[in-house]
């Protein structure tokens, strides 16, 4: 027994050793690696990739990490990878030199829109939008109608101030408030010092990564901010402690949710309807108002691993051009990401993509996520954070929320670029 | 009585004259595991603080440059900072409480053994769980205030050290009650026949008799809180960030922290990570030798 045990050990030692020495063997019809970004596509793409498999005799392997791990697993496992994720300019400043250029590439000639693509300095595509994400604000429209108000009411910043006070003010009596919790702790915080941020960056008409910014619209931030915490049962003093915005709003204790078009799956499963649904832009005061439709961006670009044997990259372009063509796979592929800006693609049965496209179509233009341009993002953002609690808390001026915008977007600009 | 020697015993020459011979061979395996596990890496380490990269394969050799930017880096600076005074609050109070509480529970008392698994169980929690749990419980106490554990970077630190102290003062205990259940009984009985008072006990047989565990356990706390990552990150991941002196400054990031938020900046800043890296090592390595030294002297040579 003992020496079969033995023999076994050391049989799986040595197998051991050899494991990391062995490659997958690569013919010329090349294979495909896919880093996938969006764990919620996971299981759909991984049952895609197999069919493919099945019909074209290709191997595609799908690996999917996080959002947190994303870029560790993509810097370890770059020189297998072959289709991957780059998520705005500035990661596409860190991954250019791994980005093949698609300009005219099969897949390029499928899109509908360039809006959502990556460009490097030179003006090379480099990375292609691949589905695309709106946000606004969500608004259950029954509990509006319970406060006797409809959808319609709110057309600007000053109806939507009068709707959002109203309903404040009778909480008690109606059971329900005006906004979610806005919180600020890191599972929240995103949604105000990410996504709201986009507003006065994108008047102050940031289109790119700007080493200043003034903050002149900062003014519109504020509006939004006062009344996302005048107007909700949290207390302002504590909004970094725990809260969970989506539940209040499943469980309706408030109207109004700031959030974007992929909420919509959760929305749904927890019970609530597309008649109950909407999504409206965020009014904030800004001149034209009234003429705005939701944000709307994406941080999901595909990008072919320019370092990939020419037939891994082929393979990869076919592999993407079939899913977003193919009749079955595409069904699938706008099913699990919503708004996708491709030709051959059938329409999403998103409630708050096809509320963003009745804007578009009603004339109204989109806010661009003018934030995806935020040097050393992260840093960037504790620091508006700390200021906007600070500032909700009453202990800090909103001066204090304005240096964290404007001085730190410059200090920020000078630790990436210095 | 003379023992014949047994040709076949393990200490025969027969035996350990190829052991001997081929000792090495026995190392092998070990030493390979170690030089791929260790050294490599670490050798690389110590070459990739000297360069330019986003993957470690396309690393560009730059020189001094990523440790010059180390040094001109404020929030670098608070952190070591930080990461000091942590220490020493930390030190102090572990010690110090463990030791008490392994005194208490070394005496005759009822359900010791009880109070001992109580006070260890908090060693068995996963840090970015604790840290997770005890911003609830800061965040709690503080909303009475009105105010919130990221408002004051004082909040954040002094939590810090109260987690940290809760989690690790049971394991600290731990071998502090081995120290002291190894005092020699005949030691303590000579103290109390020659009237010696229960302070002079302690602080004449029972301390350095227990001097070695001492060492373990100051050495044990002082690299645990300079390596203190997971229970910083959750607690309050570097909040509050201040703009001080045109500078920013996350107020509460200690050294392993800022180590990691700085790799994650862009690539440049990659050989940055690893330049604080390698002067972190150094810095842990310096300090854990020099108090291994000192307190080694004050043992009582048995």
């Amino acid at each position: 027994m003992k020496k079969t045990i033995a023999l076994l050990l050391a049989c799986l030692l040595i197998v051991g050793m050899f494991a990391g020495c062995t490659q997958a063997e690569t013919d010329e019809k090349g294979s495909v690696y896919y880093l996938n970004f969006k764990p919620e596509f996971n299981d759909a793409l991984t049952e895609l990739a197999a069919k493919y498999t099945a019909k074209t005799g290709i191997e595609v392997k799908i690996v999917t990490a996080a959002s947190g791990d994303y870029n560790n697993t993509l810097t370890s496992n770059i020189k297998d990878v072959t289709i991957f994720n780059i998520g705005n300019a500035a990661a596409l400043a860190d991954w250019d030199e791994y980005a093949l250029d698609l300009t005219d590439s099969a897949i390029a000639k499928e899109l509908t829109t360039n809006d959502f693509n990556l460009y490097n300095a030179d003006g090379e595509l480099k990375a292609i939008g691949n589905c695309y994400e709106s946000f606004g604000i969500i608004v259950n429209t029954k509990l509006l109608g319970d406060a006797g108000y409809e959808l319609s009411d709110i057309t600007d910043y000053a109806s939507l101030k009068t709707v959002v006070e109203d309903i404040h003010a009778r909480a008690a009596e109606l059971g329900f408030d005006a906004f979610t919790t806005s919180g600020l702790q890191d599972s929240s915080s995103w949604r105000f010092s990410g996504h709201l941020a986009t507003l006065p960056l994108h008047y102050e008409g940031v289109k790119s990564a700007v080493a200043t910014i003034t903050g002149e619209k900062l003014d519109l931030f504020k509006n939004v901010w006062d009344l996302y915490i005048n107007n909700a049962a949290a207390d302002p003093t504590t909004l970094t402690g725990e809260s969970d915005a989506a539940a209040e709003f499943k469980a309706g204790k408030a109207v109004f949710y700031q959030n974007g078009t992929w909420e919509y799956a959760g929305l749904k499963e927890a019970g609530m309807t597309d008649d109950q649904l909407a999504m409206i832009p965020i009014y904030c005061g800004a001149e034209n108002d009234a003429k705005s439709a939701l944000c709307s961006g994406t941080e999901n670009c595909w990008a072919i691993n320019a370092k990939a044997s020419k037939a891994d990259q082929k393979a990869s372009i076919d592999f993407l051009v079939w899913l977003v063509t193919d009749a079955e796979a595409s069904r699938v592929y706008v099913d699990q990401l919503g708004a996708v800006p491709f030709k051959n693609c059938p329409a999403s049965s998103n409630k708050f993509v096809a509320d963003g496209n009745a804007m578009l179509a009603a004339g109204k233009t989109s806010i661009s996520w003018a934030f995806n341009y935020t040097p050393n993002v992260d840093a960037w953002r504790a620091t508006v954070v700390t200021a906007l609690a600070a500032y909700s808390a009453g202990t800090a001026e909103w001066s204090t929320v304005v240096e964290a915008f404007v001085d730190g977007w410059a200090y920020e600009y000078g630790v990436v670029n210095g | 009585m003379a023992k014949k020697p047994d040709p076949a015993g393990l200490n025969s020459r027969l035996l350990r004259k190829p052991i001997q011979r081929f000792g090495w061979l026995f190392l092998l395996p070990t030493f390979i595991a170690f030089c791929i596990g260790f050294i490599w890496p670490f050798m690389q380490g110590i070459y990739l603080s000297f360069c330019k990269f986003n993957v470690p394969s396309d690393a560009k050799f730059i020189g001094w440059e990523n440790y010059v930017k180390v040094f001109k880096d404020a929030g670098f600076m608070n952190a070591f900072k930080n990461t000091t005074v942590f220490a020493v609050a930390s030190i102090i109070l572990i010690n110090v409480v463990a030791f008490m509480l392994a005194y208490a529970l070394t005496q005759k008392m009822r359900f010791a053994n009880i109070f001992r698994t109580v006070f260890f169980m908090p060693n068995l929690i996963g840090g970015v769980v604790l840290g997770y749990i005890w911003s609830l419980i800061f965040d709690g106490i503080l909303a009475a205030y009105s105010t919130y554990l990221t408002a004051d970077p004082t909040y954040g630190m002094v939590g810090l050290v109260i987690l940290v102290a809760w989690q690790q003062i049971g394991y600290m205990m731990i071998i502090y009650i081995a120290g002291l259940q190894a005092v020699p009984e005949d030691m303590l009985e000579a103290a109390k026949i020659d009237g010696a008072t229960g302070r002079q006990t302690l602080l004449r047989v029972i301390i350095p008799n227990v001097m070695p565990s001492i060492t373990i356990c100051t050495f044990l706390t002082l690299t645990n809180s300079f390596k203190l990552f997971d229970q910083n990150l959750a607690l309050t991941g570097g909040m509050p960030s201040l703009m001080i002196d045109g500078a920013k400054i996350n107020t509460t990031e200690l050294l392993a922290l800022n180590i990691y938020s700085t790799y994650n900046i862009s690539k440049n800043y990659h050989g940055v990570a690893q330049a604080k890296a390698v002067i972190f090592f150094l810095l842990v390595a310096v300090l854990a030798i020099a108090q291994q030294t000192l307190t080694k002297r004050k043992e009582v040579q048995q």
